[in-house]
This record gives C-alpha cells, sequence and structure tokens, in this order.
C-alpha cells in the first residue's frame, strides 16, 4: 500500500522546523504544539472539542487535504488511552460530588472511538470507522486492518491515525511507575541513566491501494508482535528476508530507544548486531515516549522521504526501516521505499 | 477470496446464565436478568435496575486462579473465552490463532475506586487498581491465560465494538493471515457508565421494553460473549464440521451526531444493507434479526425506520435479547452474536420481553413468544455512539 499524505500534530512545530532548530523540552515530557484549530474547524466545535479531539481532527483534515482526497473510504484510529481529559473529567466530577450533579458532555466525549467519530461527523462520511485500543500496537493493529480492508477490496483510501494525550492525572499517575526522569529532549537519547520523558501526539495518514501521482512512499510492509518469545534480531531479519531487503539496501534506519538506559540496552545490541555502519537515527527525542509514538516515526519517515525527493542528493533516504518495541512488549517493524 | 469462515465454538457469561447452557434456559424460559442493583455500589442502587452477572468478583478469581484485584471485565472475559475454546474441542495451540477482543469500559471498574482515594492526594490509591486500566490490558489478561499470542489487540467503538472485532477475525482469516480467532468483547458494570447514561437521560428506572411505543429507556447490563471462527482447513479437521458460518458483516457511519442515531437510521440501514451484500443474500433471505433494540426512544425508532426502509414487505421476525441481558455495551455484539448462532443451531426465535403496544411508526411489530423455526440466516445488529454502525449476518452451511 502507499502513502499518499502524513500529517503531525506534535511537540514539534512542522518538519522544516524539527530539520532546522527541533523544539526542545525540558522537564519530564514533550507536550504538542498545537496548531490554529480555526483553520481546520468550526470555531462553535472548537468550544466543545477536547485538545485530543481537536489535534486529531487537526492531524487527519491536514492528511486528506495533502492528500487531495475529500472523502476516505474508511477512518481508522488507534489510542492506547484514549480521551482521557473527558474520562477524567467525568470520573473526577462523578468522585467529588458522589454521582451527583453531572453533565453528559465529557461522557459522551470519552468514549475511544471519539476522535474517528468526530472526523466522520465533520466530513458527513458514512464510510468504515474502526478504533483499535491495544496498547504499544494499537496503531499496528490500525494499520493491519487498513491493509487488510484494501486486501478485501472494501476501500481504495483510507485514513489512518493514532492520537493519545498527556494530562495532569494520567502523568501523575503513570509518574508513580518510576518510568519518568527530569531531563532536556534533545539530550535524552544519549543520558544513559533509568527513565524517559512522556510524549504525546496525533499522526494521520492517507494509505491508498494502488499508486496515485502523489503518493509519497509506499509502506512494504508492516508487522507487529505480541510478547513474541523470538529475539528481536531474528524477528528483523526474518521481517527483512521476507522482503527480500539485505541490510545493506536500507538507507536509514529509526529506532525507539528512548534514554531509559534499561530499554536502551535492547536496540544497541540490535544495532550492533544487525546494524553495524548504518545511519541509525532515534525520534523519541522528538515527540517523548508514548503507546502510539511509532505513528510519528511514520510520519518523520514519510516526511524525510519526501524532503529527500525535492532536495534530491545522495542522503536522500530511499528505503527506511521503524523498529520500535514500546516497553520491550510490542515489536512493530515498518518499512518503507520512496516511490 | 470466498472462502468460509465456520463459527466452532461459542462461550458467554451473562446476567441470565455463567454458560451457554444457562444462557440458552433462560432464552428459552423467558427469564431476564435484570434486578436491584447488588453488586455496584452507586448512589442510584434502588432507582435504577441492571442485569448483574450473578458470580462476585471472588467467585469469579478463585474459578479462574486470578488474583483479586483483576478488573471484572478481565474476569468475565476469560470465563466466557475459555468456554468458548472448550466448546470447539479445537486445540488452539496448533494453529496460528488470534484473539480479538473489545471493550467500552476497560478496567474502569477498578479505577473508579483508585479514583477516590488519588483525588484526595495524588500518592494515595493502590496502583494495582489502575496498572489495568488500558482496555487493552483487559484483554491481555485473558489472551495471557489463554496462552493465544499470535495475535491480540482490541477494538472500542462504544456499543458496537464487540461485533467490529468478529467481522474482523473472519477477514483475518479469509486472507490466510490466521487460522483460528476467538473474537467478541467483554464490559463489566461501572459506576462510570451508569452514571454517564444516567446523565443522558436514557435509563429506564422500571424493566426496559425494547421496541415498545411506550419504551422509556435501557437497563444497563454486563458480561462477556466469545465465538471461536475457524478457517475451512480447520473446519475441516474437525470431528465434527461445524454448521454455521459467518456470512456477511458491515461497519457503516450515521454521521449525524456523537451520541443520537438518525431519525431514518442512515448507519443503520448502511450497515444492514452492506452485510447483505456481502453475504450475496436479499433482504428476503433473512429469517431473523436480533436487534440492536436497547429500548431507548432514538435507538429503536431510528433502528426500526432503516429495517423498515430496507425489509420493506419483507418484514422478518424480530427481537431484541437485550430485554433479558439489558444493554451490555462493549459485549454486546458479541453476547447477541452467540444468541444468533445459537438461534440458527437450536431453530429458535427468542421473545422480545415485556412488549406490549407497536410502535405507531413501524409497520411490525417483535416477536414476543419463543418460536421454533428453521432458521438458515440470521442478522445481528450494532450500534454505538460515535455513530458506529455494525451488522452480521450468521447462516447455516449447506452442502
Amino acid at each position: 500500500m502507499y502513502i499518499r499524505s502524513a500529517s503531525a500534530v506534535s511537540p514539534q512545530a512542522s518538519f522544516n522546523q524539527m530539520l532546522s532548530t527541533p523544539a526542545v523540552y525540558t522537564g519530564d515530557k514533550l507536550n504538542c504544539i498545537e496548531p490554529d484549530y480555526s483553520k481546520y474547524i468550526d470555531p462553535k466545535l472548537i468550544r466543545r472539542m477536547s485538545r485530543i479531539i481537536k489535534m486529531g481532527v487537526a492531524a487527519a483534515m491536514e492528511a486528506l487535504k495533502d492528500a487531495e482526497l475529500s472523502m476516505p473510504d474508511a477512518i481508522i484510529t488507534g489510542t492506547a488511552y484514549g480521551c482521557l481529559a473527558d474520562t477524567d473529567a467525568f470520573l473526577s466530577r462523578m468522585v467529588e460530588f458522589n454521582e451527583e450533579l453531572l453533565s453528559p458532555t465529557s461522557f459522551i466525549q470519552s468514549t475511544h472511538n471519539t476522535v474517528g467519530a468526530q472526523i466522520a461527523l465533520m466530513l458527513h462520511c458514512h464510510h468504515y470507522n474502526n478504533t483499535y485500543v491495544h496498547r504499544g500496537s494499537s496503531f499496528e493493529a490500525a494499520v493491519l486492518d487498513t491493509q487488510s480492508l484494501l486486501e478485501e477490496g472494501e476501500a481504495e483510501n483510507i485514513l489512518v491515525g493514532a492520537v493519545d494525550e498527556i494530562i495532569e492525572n494520567s502523568h501523575a499517575i503513570i509518574s508513580r511507575f518510576g518510568i519518568y526522569k527530569e531531563s532536556e529532549s534533545n539530550k535524552l537519547l544519549n543520558s544513559g541513566t533509568d527513565g524517559t520523558m512522556a510524549g504525546e501526539g496525533a499522526s494521520f495518514f492517507v494509505f491508498s491501494k494502488n499508486k496515485e501521482q502523489n503518493s509519497i512512499a509506499k509502506l512494504e510492509d508492516v508487522k507487529t508482535y505480541y510478547k513474541t518469545g523470538r529475539k528481536a534480531e531474528n524477528i528483523i531479519h526474518n521481517f527483512l528476508m521476507e522482503n527480500n531487503v539485505p541490510v545493506e539496501n536500507l538507507d536509514l534506519i529509526i529506532l525507539g530507544n528512548n534514554g531509559d538506559s534499561k530499554t536502551d540496552e535492547h536496540y544497541n545490541t540490535v544495532a550492533q548486531h544487525l546494524f553495524g555502519g548504518k545511519r541509525l537515527v532515534g525520534y523519541k527525542n522528538y515527540c517523548g515516549e508514548y503507546p502510539t509514538s511509532s505513528a510519528f516515526a511514520l510520519w518523520m519517515a514519510t516526511m524525510m522521504i519526501e524532503h529527500g525527493k525535492k532536495i534530491n542528493n545522495a542522503t536522500s533516504p530511499k528505503k527506511i526501516l521503524i523498529y520500535n518495541n514500546y516497553k520491550l512488549k510490542y515489536p512493530s517493524l515498518y518499512l518503507l521505499s520512496a516511490c | 477470496m470466498s472462502q468460509k469462515v465456520y463459527i466452532a465454538g461459542v462461550g458467554i457469561i451473562s446476567a441470565i446464565g455463567n454458560n451457554v447452557g444457562e444462557n440458552l434456559a433462560s432464552l428459552k424460559d423467558g427469564n431476564a436478568g435484570m434486578q436491584q442493583m447488588e453488586r455496584l455500589q452507586s448512589v442510584h442502587k434502588d432507582k435504577l435496575p441492571v442485569a448483574e452477572v450473578s458470580l462476585s468478583n471472588d467467585e469469579l478469581c478463585s474459578q479462574l486462579k486470578l488474583p483479586n484485584h483483576i478488573s471484572r471485565s478481565a474476569l468475565l472475559s476469560t470465563v466466557a473465552a475459555k468456554e468458548a475454546i472448550s466448546n470447539s474441542g479445537i486445540d488452539i495451540h496448533k494453529w496460528r490463532t488470534g484473539f480479538i477482543s473489545a471493550t467500552s469500559v476497560g478496567g474502569m471498574d477498578k479505577t473508579e475506586n483508585f479514583f477516590t482515594e488519588f483525588l484526595a492526594d495524588h500518592q494515595n490509591g493502590d496502583l494495582k487498581n489502575v496498572v489495568n486500566h488500558e482496555c487493552g490490558a483487559v484483554t491481555e489478561i485473558t489472551a495471557d491465560h489463554l496462552g493465544i499470542r499470535d495475535f491480540v489487540t482490541t477494538v472500542s467503538t462504544a456499543c458496537s465494538s464487540s461485533a467490529n472485532s468478529i467481522f474482523l477475525a473472519a477477514r483475518l482469516i479469509r486472507q490466510g493471515f490466521l487460522d483460528v480467532v476467538v473474537a467478541g468483547g467483554t464490559d463489566s458494570l461501572t459506576k462510570f457508565t451508569l452514571n454517564g447514561f444516567n446523565t443522558l437521560m436514557i435509563l429506564d428506572s422500571q424493566y426496559c421494553q425494547p421496541f415498545d411505543e411506550n419504551r422509556r429507556g435501557l437497563n444497563l447490563g454486563e458480561g462477556a460473549g466469545y465465538l471461536v471462527l475457524v478457517s475451512e482447513k480447520v473446519a475441516e479437521s474437525m470431528d465434527q464440521k461445524p454448521e454455521i458460518a459467518l456470512s456477511g458483516w458491515c461497519n457503516a457511519n450515521d454521521a449525524h451526531h456523537q451520541t443520537a442515531s438518525s431519525p431514518d437510521g442512515t448507519g443503520n440501514y448502511l450497515a444492514m444493507k452492506g452485510a447483505l451484500k456481502k453475504a450475496d443474500l436479499k433482504p428476503a433471505d433473512i429469517d431473523y434479526i436480533n436487534l440492536h433494540g436497547t429500548g431507548t426512544n432514538n435507538n429503536d425508532i431510528a433502528e426500526g425506520t432503516a429495517i423498515k426502509n430496507l425489509f420493506e414487505g419483507n418484514y422478518p421476525p424480530v427481537s431484541s435479547t437485550k430485554s433479558f441481558t439489558g444493554h451490555t455495551l462493549g459485549a454486546s455484539g458479541a453476547i447477541e452474536a452467540v444468541y444468533s448462532v445459537l438461534a440458527i443451531r437450536e431453530g429458535l426465535i427468542f421473545p422480545n420481553l415485556r412488549f406490549e403496544t407497536q410502535m405507531k411508526e413501524l409497520p411490525f411489530a417483535p416477536v414476543t413468544e419463543l418460536q421454533h423455526k428453521e432458521l438458515r440466516n440470521v442478522m445481528s445488529n450494532s450500534f454505538g455512539f460515535g455513530g458506529n454502525c455494525s451488522s452480521l449476518i450468521f447462516s447455516k452451511v449447506i452442502g
């Protein structure tokens, strides 16, 4: 399948900005730089929408615009945590007011499919609409459904994306598990201590079955595994073999190391054993760590290919592998080729 | 791509029974599961009846040998999924097996208790009660218990969630990605959903009356349902080849409002029509529709109008088994899929309990007494917040 467009609302203002002067964060989290939503959403609606919905809708609308597609044949979303702000608002009020004096607004926006539903509502899109909520493989499930739907012949062009947000209470709870540390995002990946920085973002793509004039890249393959007993090196090696792509042919490898020494060792081992001498880059210094961050990595890879086509020099990557392994439980692989 | 996907086994736990046999007996005897709230601790205890599973968390934990901090959603899921596998008689470890679950509340039953302490002081609250909050965490408890690893995921599209997990399973089997999939969904009763639906003023303080002119709203329920879907190859390997297949499905969106259905039930209509097309069937081929039929004013008129428009002149028998189980939210699609399979297997149309007056807008009324009839094709509808509409068609395999 082909990627016609990619768009992200992330802790980075834009891809170009990220290339020249990436936004740097100090503390234990990276928050999104939000766009001017009035470009995408009716001001009356903006007031009612929580942040995650606005971020998701803006990224989705931008992806559709870039693909020059007005009506997708399907809308598929991945989110690990769902609409946390609305869930938290309803839950907190319910506890504080002992189940009395509640208003329905935050409840009706708390369901995990709200972002996908709001996109459908704005587009008046009656087509297939689905939402996957499986922790570190939520976005991967959405992409696999996309692939399967295209193969089944039930769609030609699909809007697919991932959204997750940081809110104060979720951050306070997750922090108690000892996952985060205070750092500077530009030094995060080499920090060499335990813990990482939290992240968030919304990334949307238009995938199509056939190569179109404006296709940026071909997503050659995507794979995700659940608690596999197999070694990462074997999984990656087999993945490349199945796609007839020897390591030499890869121009760039994007890895999911997040600056936590406990898990970085895993990526270092993989890199040493498989990718000696290759160009390797991390991405979590730009977006932070969160369960659907691989969608940001796919956005970054797509943008690098598009940018590479424009400047067209020897360093322009034509084949990119992404390997992320959220909490070392959900290894996922993406292989992209320029087209 | 014409390969069939068979239903090799079913499992269920709901307010009307802890297994398939008990559920079937209740459906035949007309025994509904609603009563005064016992397990859920809510200030609305005396006002809002619910349909609770009779087993306590302690009983479920000791039956499954799982620790008691685990979400009730995961316990219900594990009971029903285990039954489905044992009912199928398949050794799932011999095949590429997936587990596709669905839930709308996930581990909220534990989180809402955690929050009481957490809000008082952010360092308070036992983290064990929030570690399985995510929907995917609930799925993994069951997947790990069953030893399924080849593919594990979770769908969440509110009240249509588990219908989506079932057709995804079928699609992945047809495409040769998996051989066997245990697919369905689970939801436990929580104060979060009870209060949420209460603020929308769509809960019935009496026992619900789906598709009745004087319906007042829905009763919430809880439970889990799973189907074991298998490829032609797996079906051939079984001692007795399954006789029921998932023949059609469709997911469409109403794109009308975040929670309310459009007056004509556009999404409902498109989902049913799409499922017929996928199954290559005509409206007249449908022998029974297991309705979404929540009992709310809005759902029943939208769904009823969509059926009126699609089945004009050929209205099949219809009923809402939510009159037995209450609305089990993310589990309802799978629970009703199990009932649809049982309807074909047993040759039964289940009654729509407490029905009194036909809706004046509709030219048909639901079935009120248990009917014995050979059924070839049964449609099951599931509609949810966010305009998510899904229809499934189960068919008896001929020849």
